[in-house]
């Protein structure tokens, strides 16, 4: 990568990476598209939020999410790359956890997909382990002195998923509605769910 | 390595967001280089933790000129050192997708790295009886590394409390570098915010998952 300092558009970049791999077979448009879509349509965040809702609804499944985390997914048949091993924390009136990856963008993809941008960005990766109570202010969560803040860094392959608090005013609500008020910002900590 | 990608506790990146529920890639391009990096390791012999050490290389500049940049020459980057592809065919290959006629550079030799895979995954079984416990106090070690490590600079040499076990797993500062998959035990430790940011700091608490060899008992 010595050749040229100069900096080469991102896009042109993979475009022409692309090209050379695709020519030499070392990649094809079918497996990307394939990727693709998995991505878009299959793996995301609906999926931790039906977790999400199944814990509300469900109290024995809710002790064995927060006991093993990994299996109590598997149960709902999400499983895959970075979820080896899915620790689920949960937040109450009184604790607050956030979850980050400082020294890349570590995220629990079989529960909620691709990190969104501002995950990946340096300002978050940096801050909220430094100020949490004033990154979560940013995003428009002020949380209160009596709610104790607890950060985890994702540095090993163990990933990790909040399980919000259930909003209230959704006694009647189904698992499907509830799933549906569930956000990824919730789970990963840097907001609350609303209620509808 | 003390590289651009260790920003915990960073200053200067200024605010964070907006959150924003767009989808996964805002441009078709986004996608191809996401799998581009999903299947690098795969093309190159290597594996996820050269992957990450790779992006970890990106000059400063180009790291920070945006996720899928710094992912996209990480990737490259790996596929480089296993000899798959240079950059001179790529800034080649670019030029011609301009409508530039210059000559395309001859492919390198493949040269792939050897190391012993024991399993899928990075979860692994080790024999040896843990060194710490839950409860102990643990200190991180004052390491400095070239390589690739997932101990922060933040935590270097700062005091803890060793809250979880986690499982066994292959050491990514052994497995990036094709020395084996060298497997640890490995501790969600806990800090307090004054031990990581001072007095003043916000009081909140901060865990991280360390591999044993990044720890040792608190004085």
């Amino acid at each position: 990568m010595t050749t040229s300092r100069e900096h080469l558009d991102t896009a042109l970049r993979v475009e022409a990476l692309a090209s050379l791999l695709i020519e030499r077979g070392l990649i094809d448009e079918e497996t990307v598209g394939k990727f693709v879509t998995t991505y878009e349509q299959s793996v995301g965040p609906m999926n931790g939020a039906k977790v999400v809702a199944k814990a509300w609804t469900d109290p024995e499944y809710r002790a064995r999410l927060l006991a093993d985390g990994t299996a109590a997914i598997a149960e709902l048949e999400f499983s895959g790359p970075q979820g080896e091993h899915i620790i689920v924390v949960e937040n109450t009136a009184t604790v607050h956890h956030v979850v980050v990856c400082t020294l890349c963008s570590c995220y629990p993809w079989p529960v909620l997909g691709l990190p969104p941008s501002w995950y990946k960005d340096p300002a978050y990766r940096s801050r909220v382990v430094r100020e949490p109570r004033q990154v979560l202010r940013e995003f428009g969560l002020d949380l209160g002195d009596e709610v104790e803040i607890r950060v985890h860094d994702s540095s090993s392959e163990v990933r990790y998923m909040v399980l919000p608090e259930r909003p209230a005013g959704t006694g009647d609500a189904s698992e499907e509605e509830l799933a549906a008020l569930v956000t990824r910002d919730a789970m990963v900590g840097v907001a609350k769910v609303a209620a509808p | 390595m003390d590289g651009i990608h260790d920003v915990g506790g960073m200053q200067g990146f200024g605010r964070v967001g907006p959150l924003s529920s767009g989808p996964p890639f805002a441009a078709p391009w986004e996608g191809t280089a996401f799998v581009i990096g999903a299947l690098a390791a795969r093309i190159a012999g290597t594996n996820l933790h050269a992957f990450r050490h790779g992006i970890e290389r990106v000059p400063p500049q180009e790291y920070l000129a945006g996720y899928w940049n710094r992912w996209t020459m990480g990737a490259q980057l790996m596929m480089e050192d296993s000899g798959i592809i240079t950059e001179a065919q790529v800034r080649a290959r670019a030029a011609r997708l301009g409508g530039q006629d210059v000559p395309e550079p001859p492919e390198p030799e493949p040269h792939k790295p050897e190391m012993e895979v024991t399993g899928p995954g990075n979860l692994r079984s080790v024999d040896t009886p843990h060194v710490f416990a839950v409860g102990e106090r643990v200190r991180v070690a004052d390491l400095h590394t070239t390589g690739h490590t997932r101990a922060p600079a933040y935590v270097r040499r700062r005091t803890g409390t060793v809250t979880a076990i986690r499982p066994d797993a292959v050491f990514p500062d052994s497995a990036a570098h094709f020395r084996g998959e060298d497997p640890q035990h490995c501790y969600q430790v806990e800090f307090d915010s004054r031990e990581l940011w001072g007095p003043e700091a916000e009081p909140f608490r901060l865990t991280l998952d360390l591999f044993e060899p990044y720890l040792e008992p608190a004085a």
